[in-house]
């Protein structure tokens, strides 16, 4: 595959564009850069598994690795001639029974981190994967903070609920 | 000519902007009224050169002036018109254009619709909006102009991607562009209160109908790529969680909470320095969008460095908006008071509870789309975050949300009383659960995401629904006439865009579970089933478009027997980019579900590789985000926005927040 | 006063360090996790004859590069004049011929000159995902036990063979002696 930088005028095509079709200039500009002939299992071919479970198994893996020479696209999606060679491997080797842990380590072995959508939790994603949790807490925190602080205005300013009570009973002559 | 025209008319609009931003500060800080008056013809002024500027660039597309190296790459003879007039904002500097274009347009409206509004207020929002005028037109001027020539000129042009000649690229991002640049008259709003020490309740009010349309137009936008990549990409799938994608999703849930806190800001003068906060915020990540899409330094895989002055001008600009507004609040906002108090269980509390929800969620995003940048900028490692990761961090934090939905326009200002709303809501929540567990059942299959998700969403609707009744019923003594003037349209706003989510999240859980979808290699004559639904091809042909060839499949869908439609899937080899098909979906749509296919490669002699899809309840998706938009106008259109713009009385009368906290608001 | 900023302050300027930073790094650059590692296993037919099968230890025993190729490749022709300069100067080059025909192949080496010791032949690229090629052309660099020192993504210019590749060669060659 051809990996020359793009001449500049098509770089700014890439660019180009904002909102939620980004992906579609990548699909684009990765089209311009891989005409390759094709010689793997071409997007769409039909795969067939002896059991539920290896079927469900490739398809979930399909969409969880990602084709490394596209541009933010896994190799269910991708046309690329990489893609159509990782989705072939992931077919034979979920055919001869490889576990998903398996097929993850075999592309993982080959081509880093990077090929996962998945990201692994450990030491460099520790952060990733539990600092919106941490940062939920913390925005729980800030909850009780204001609640108390403003809770304290509002008492402040009148009676509490407590006091209302209280008074209610005095009323009556409790 | 008319490019050096158009490129006049740019230059004269930044000079304007340049004018805009100054004069009218200037008059509001010395109180002199000629000077604050300057901003609104200035506005009009840069707004009638950008559409000038705009109009010779369209030009340019229209008569294939191949001179303009812009349109050379972005259109050639054979486009069809309409694709000419959109291919203007089918490339990065044509977009910026667009982009300029729309916030002068924005500035306009504020010019024209905010008249009754203090004249400080006014210049200085426009001043401000004239600083980020200054910003993006000095961008488009001195790295990206639309006008550069090209000499000599090629006789035809290379194209527009064939991906963008579509009717989605003509709706999507005008529509995505007043959304992101309507944030830029919130963040106006919340520089120029904070410039005039004017944090209050009235602040609150002038800038949450403008909030309240940007944020419409957002949904929208991002609604409308969402539903065009459904079709478009021929793989069915709605979102991917790319971080151009995000970069229009973060700004819309910053917005979303700066929506919901704005309502507190107004009504109980509280959390009034939080939506200072997330006005900048919510700003500053549409320019971390701009900067995500076009510096090159997320997206691309490969990321031959893009032009790297881009890159390093719009950080400039991310930069100056961020220290700027940070250093306006330091030194202003120590006079903003605290507002009313609260209970623990009351409309306040739950919807700073939405807040949070919100803003850890626009966190979660941003921290996903940043992370492998961190990572690798540290020399760590290269990873890649996707779908996986978004959707098992955003569920967690979108259930407790969509829970509280439904329940925090039915608990009281300031103190609400749980056992209250324990009444009313006992049998809407048992009916939810019930309806939760039932509907996937019906489905056919049950899994407890999915009930969760349908029975969430159930919990909207109804509680939306009863607390629509017993507004109406309140009124039973009027007549019909009095019912339906209960139904105030900011109230009824806000219903109809809760409802709207609730439709997202039944199309959503639907889609998500029950999908059908088949790769199959067909032959003429040869079927194949998709759930209830039968897929026989019956012929493919050549066809031959404006600009592209095609193979046409011919696809008869058939259901028991009886024939359902045809659908005609194409791929298509358009002239300028030969060797690289697209395809072209077909679909039948039905509220239930829709049927999709696409055409994938020939195999063999006669058979082709065919993708079909059962999709349920995709319809709910794009309707629930119409409604939500619509809900959206609708409160915008609240009788009581125009009402509250008395100059005089700054409306703080009707804001039932104890007197001690009214005098600690700067007026 | 500051005090009351120092959070988002805080955030905002590691945001905008963390882009500028971001604006300087390629990120097309993989690191690839076989360097360091044995060169994998593979087993393929040669491209001039069919006969004869090739594995990885046709490629071990000395120091050599290891250069993935393609006719169709018109990037891997703008590297060729340096491998056949390296080639000259006696350094041992394999290859794999990567999703290629037989007859491309051959015409493409015929035309020029061929830098290439032994070569094999892989339409389908199994090999090419056993070693975690991305995109032609990618050059390795083995010892002479065979372990992978150091790899290329994209084409070699002169700059890179005298800065890398070259001083890389030499290390490898005097930690042999």
């Amino acid at each position: 595959m051809n990996q020359k930088p793009l001449p500049t005028h098509l770089r700014h095509r890439r660019t180009a564009w904002t909102g939620g079709l980004g992906t579609l200039l990548g699909a684009l500009l990765i089209g311009l850069m891989l005409a390759s002939p094709a010689a793997a299992l071409p997007v769409g071919q039909p795969v067939e598994f002896e059991t539920e479970a290896q079927e469900q198994q490739y398809q979930k893996l399909v969409r969880e690795l990602r084709c490394t020479v596209c541009q933010s696209e896994t190799i269910y999606e991708s046309n690329a001639p990489l893609a159509g060679d990782m989705r072939r491997r992931v077919y034979e080797m979920t055919a001869d029974g490889a576990s998903e842990d398996e097929i993850i380590d075999f592309m993982v072995q080959r081509y880093g981190d990077y090929v996962r959508y998945r990201p692994p939790l450990q030491a460099n994603t520790v952060l990733l994967w539990t600092s919106p949790f941490l940062l939920l807490v913390a925005g729980g925190l800030v909850w009780l903070q204001v609640v108390r602080q403003r809770q304290q205005v509002a008492n402040h300013g009148e009676l509490s609920a407590d006091e209302r009570a209280a008074l209610e009973r005095f009323r009556r002559g409790e | 000519m008319i490019a050096e025209l158009g490129n006049f008319a740019l230059i004269l609009a930044l000079c304007l902007a340049a004018t805009q931003a100054v004069l009218p500060l200037v008059g509001a800080g010395i109180g002199n009224e000629r000077l604050m008056r300057t901003g609104r013809s200035l506005a009009v002024g840069q707004f009638v050169f950008l559409v000038a500027s705009y109009a010779a660039l369209t030009w340019a597309f229209v008569v294939s002036d191949f001179s303009v190296e812009y349109v050379a790459l972005n259109s050639n003879v054979a486009l069809p018109t309409h694709y000419k007039v959109t291919a203007v904002w089918g490339g990065h500097e044509g977009s910026l254009l667009l982009w300029v274009m729309v916030l002068a347009a924005w500035s306009v409206a504020v010019a024209i619709f905010s008249k009754p509004l203090p004249r400080e207020m006014v210049a200085r929002v426009l001043a401000v909006l004239g600083m980020v005028s200054v910003g993006f037109l000095a961008f488009t001027v001195l790295t990206s102009n639309p006008f550069d020539r090209l000499i000599p000129a090629p006789a035809d042009g290379v194209d527009l991607n064939p991906l963008l000649q579509d009717p989605g690229m003509i709706i999507h991002p005008p529509l995505l562009y007043m959304g992101y640049v309507g944030m830029a008259v919130v963040f106006a709003f919340a520089m120029a209160a904070l410039i005039g020490g004017r944090l209050d309740a009235a602040w609150a009010r002038w800038s949450r109908p403008w909030t309240t349309v940007a944020w419409c137009f957002l949904t929208l936008g991002v609604g409308v790529g969402s539903w065009w990549a459904y079709y478009e990409l021929g793989w069915g799938g709605w979102w991917f969680w790319d971080p151009v994608e995000n970069a229009s999703f973060m700004p819309w849930l910053a917005a979303t909470a700066l929506l919901h806190c704005l309502a507190v800001t107004e009504k109980r003068g509280g959390f009034k320095v939080w939506t200072v906060m997330l006005a900048i915020v919510t700003f500053a990540l549409t320019i971390l969008g701009a900067f995500i899409v076009r510096s090159g330094v997320i997206t691309s895989v490969h990321a031959f460095a893009t032009d790297p002055d881009r890159g390093v001008f719009l950080l400039a600009m991310l930069g100056a908006t961020l220290l700027g507004s940070l250093a306006l609040y330091a030194w202003r906002a120590p006079k903003v008071g605290l507002g009313g108090g609260f209970g623990w269980y009351s409309r306040e509390s739950l919807l700073l509870g939405n807040n949070v929800l919100l803003v850890v969620s626009c966190a979660a995003v941003f921290i996903g789309t940043l992370y492998p940048l961190a990572l690798d900028a540290f020399s760590l490692s290269k990873i890649s975050v996707g779908p996986p990761f978004f959707d098992a961090v955003f569920m967690p934090l979108m259930m407790p949300m969509l829970f509280l939905v439904g329940m925090a326009p039915r608990v009281a200002w300031k103190q609400g009383n749980p056992q209250e709303t324990y009444r009313e809501l006992r049998w809407v929540f048992v009916v939810s659960v019930l309806l939760g567990i039932a509907w996937p059942l019906a489905m056919g299959a049950w899994n407890p995401l999915t009930a969760l998700g349908l029975g969430l969403a159930i919990w909207i609707l109804l509680t939306a629904a009863t607390d629509l009744r017993n507004r109406m019923m309140r009124r039973r003594s009027q007549g019909l006439g009095g019912m339906l003037r209960a139904l105030r349209p900011s109230f009824l706003g806000m219903h109809l865009a809760h409802a709207g989510l609730a439709l997202v999240v039944i199309a959503i859980s639907m889609v998500n579970t029950y999908e059908i979808e088949r790769d199959v290699r067909l032959a003429p004559g040869e079927t194949a089933t998709a759930g209830k639904y039968a897929f026989t091809l019956a012929s493919v042909s050549k066809v031959r478009g404006p600009n592209f060839d095609a193979d046409q499949a011919s696809i008869v869908v058939t259901r028991n027997g009886t024939q359902v439609t045809t659908l005609t899937p194409q791929r298509r080899d358009y002239d300028s980019q030969t060797g690289m098909p697209m395809t072209q979906a077909s679909l039948h749509r039905r509220p239930s579900r829709d049927l999709y296919v696409s055409l994938g490669e020939p195999v063999g002699s006669d058979a082709w590789l065919v993708r079909l899809y059962y999709k349920p309840y995709m319809f709910w998706m794009w309707t629930g985000g119409l409604l939500m938009a619509f809900g959206g106008f609708l409160a915008a259109a609240d009788r009581r926005y125009r009402l509250a713009r008395d100059r005089s009385t700054v409306s703080q009368t009707d804001i039932p927040i104890s007197g001690r906290d009214v005098r600690q608001e700067v007026s | 006063m500051l005090k009351r900023i120092f959070i988002p302050l805080t955030g905002a300027l590691m945001v905008l360090g963390l882009l500028y930073v971001g604006l300087g790094l390629d990120s097309r650059s993989l690191p690839s996790p076989l360097v360091g590692k044995p060169a994998p296993a593979f087993e393929l037919e040669s491209l001039e004859d069919p006969e004869r099968m090739i594995t990885e230890a046709d490629f071990i025993g000395e120091v050599a590069l290891v250069n993935v190729w393609a006719s169709w490749c018109s990037s891997c022709r703008s590297e060729k004049p340096y491998l056949m300069a390296l080639a000259r100067q006696g350094v041992t080059i394999h290859a794999f011929n990567y999703r290629d025909t037989r007859e491309d192949a051959t015409h493409y080496l015929a035309a020029d000159m061929n830098p290439y010791d032994t070569i094999a032949f892989d339409p389908q690229g199994d090999a090419g995902m056993e070693w975690g090629v991305y995109a032609t052309p990618e050059t390795y660099v083995l010892d002479a036990e065979g372990i992978i020192r150091y790899k290329h993504i994209g084409p070699l210019d002169a700059q890179l063979v005298r800065e890398e590749i070259l001083p890389v060669l030499e290390k490898l060659e005097a930690e042999q002696s």
